[in-house]
């Protein structure tokens, strides 16, 4: 049987991949990607659900 | 439990597809909430749709890259793999047990009474090359003259997007239907498959295929809610086997990619008070707590 890790090394990888995702996505918002998804998520996809 | 998880998903879903005036606009939600990715797989052509879908938006921002670069816009999708980092180091497959509807459409059809069978463990390692290859890859590098790409996962495989999108605009519009192919009737099969499959196995189409999964379970090991096993309590009885909708052995692999912390180890499996929910390393659900009641009430 497997004992579990150490608590607090997994809550510093959380912390760790909370921030780097934290900075991601700020990075993608100053890259102006929101009004990418916003005009793709506007859009009705037809080849992506199976039609046309 | 079950009874309060299973009103969870369907307020999640009523939340995540809050758009209720498509049966007279005929069309799809257009507003800003749409900026906000859906944490489930919730295809944003949904009629209902309130938010976008994470992994179809990943694959639609990343098929235009090479078009957007040489049009002077910088888009990484950095902001998508973002949202979904925030949410997979918080809750990891938590979404897929409390919030996905695709998911919730599975967990009912598996309360159909037939003989139940599991799946081989091999096979769930599909939906990890499923997410590498089809949302990330071939969008990427198999491109047009036109030097688009194709959002390969949603084309050939989403069944979410058939039973949440397709079917539904073809209801809605129903000029539609004439220009259905084969494209729309192999994805009808996929369908079909995992929604059949879903009556003997518990949750296929997460455990084999989904890219969602996939994603939320590489924070098995740094997610900040979780299940930790007490191996001090634990006798090795094998119950949590036994009630885990993904089949996962929890005693064995308490940080299995695969859990998606339904609790019902905790609330249907276990009697000895050894596994435990943390949110951020803190005791938030105590089992000894059940366990005396139980004594108590005994």
């Amino acid at each position: 049987m497997k004992r579990i890790a150490p608590h607090f090394k997994s809550e510093k990888a959380s912390l760790i991949l909370l921030t780097i995702s934290l900075i991601l996505f700020s990075i993608g918002v100053t890259l102006d990607e929101p009004s990418r998804v916003l005009e793709q998520a506007w859009q009705i996809c037809f080849s992506c659900i199976g039609i046309g | 439990m079950e009874f309060y998880r299973k009103w969870f998903q369907f307020l999640a879903i009523l939340i995540t597809n809050s758009y209720w005036a498509f049966p007279f606009t005929k069309s799809i939600y257009q507003g800003p909430l749409k900026v906000v990715c859906s944490p489930g797989l919730n295809c944003y052509s949904c009629p209902a749709a309130a938010m976008a879908c994470p992994i179809g938006s990943i694959q639609q921002m990343l098929l235009s890259v090479r078009l957007s670069w040489a049009n002077g816009q910088t888009y990484l999708a950095l902001y998508l793999v973002g949202s979904l980092g925030i949410t997979g180091s918080i809750f990891g497959r938590m979404i897929c047990g409390w919030v996905c509807p695709f998911g919730f459409f599975q967990d009912l059809l598996h309360k159909i009474p037939s003989r139940k069978c599991g799946i081989p463990r091999i096979i769930r390692f599909l939906k990890y090359a499923i997410l590498g290859l089809a949302v990330f890859i071939l969008p990427l590098v198999i491109v047009n003259e036109m030097q688009l790409g194709t959002p390969w996962f949603c084309k050939y495989i989403c069944p979410a997007g058939t039973l949440e999108a397709g079917l539904p605009m073809l209801l809605l519009q129903p000029s539609l239907q004439d220009i259905i192919g084969t494209l729309f009737y192999s994805k009808l099969v996929i369908l079909i498959g995992f929604l059949l499959w879903s009556i003997p196995t518990s949750r296929p189409f997460c455990r084999t295929t989904c890219p969602l999964g996939a994603w939320y379970g590489l924070f098995k090991n740094a997610k900040m809610v979780k299940l930790v096993l007490d191996e001090t309590k634990c006798t090795n009885c094998n119950e949590c086997h036994t009630v885990c909708p993904m089949g996962v052995k929890f005693n064995e692999s308490p940080n299995d990619s695969d859990c998606i912390t339904c609790l019902r180890c905790i609330h249907e499996g276990c009697q000895f008070g050894a596994i435990q929910l943390q949110i951020g390393g803190i005791p938030v659900h105590s089992p000894d707590i059940r366990t005396k009641a139980k004594e108590t009430a005994a």
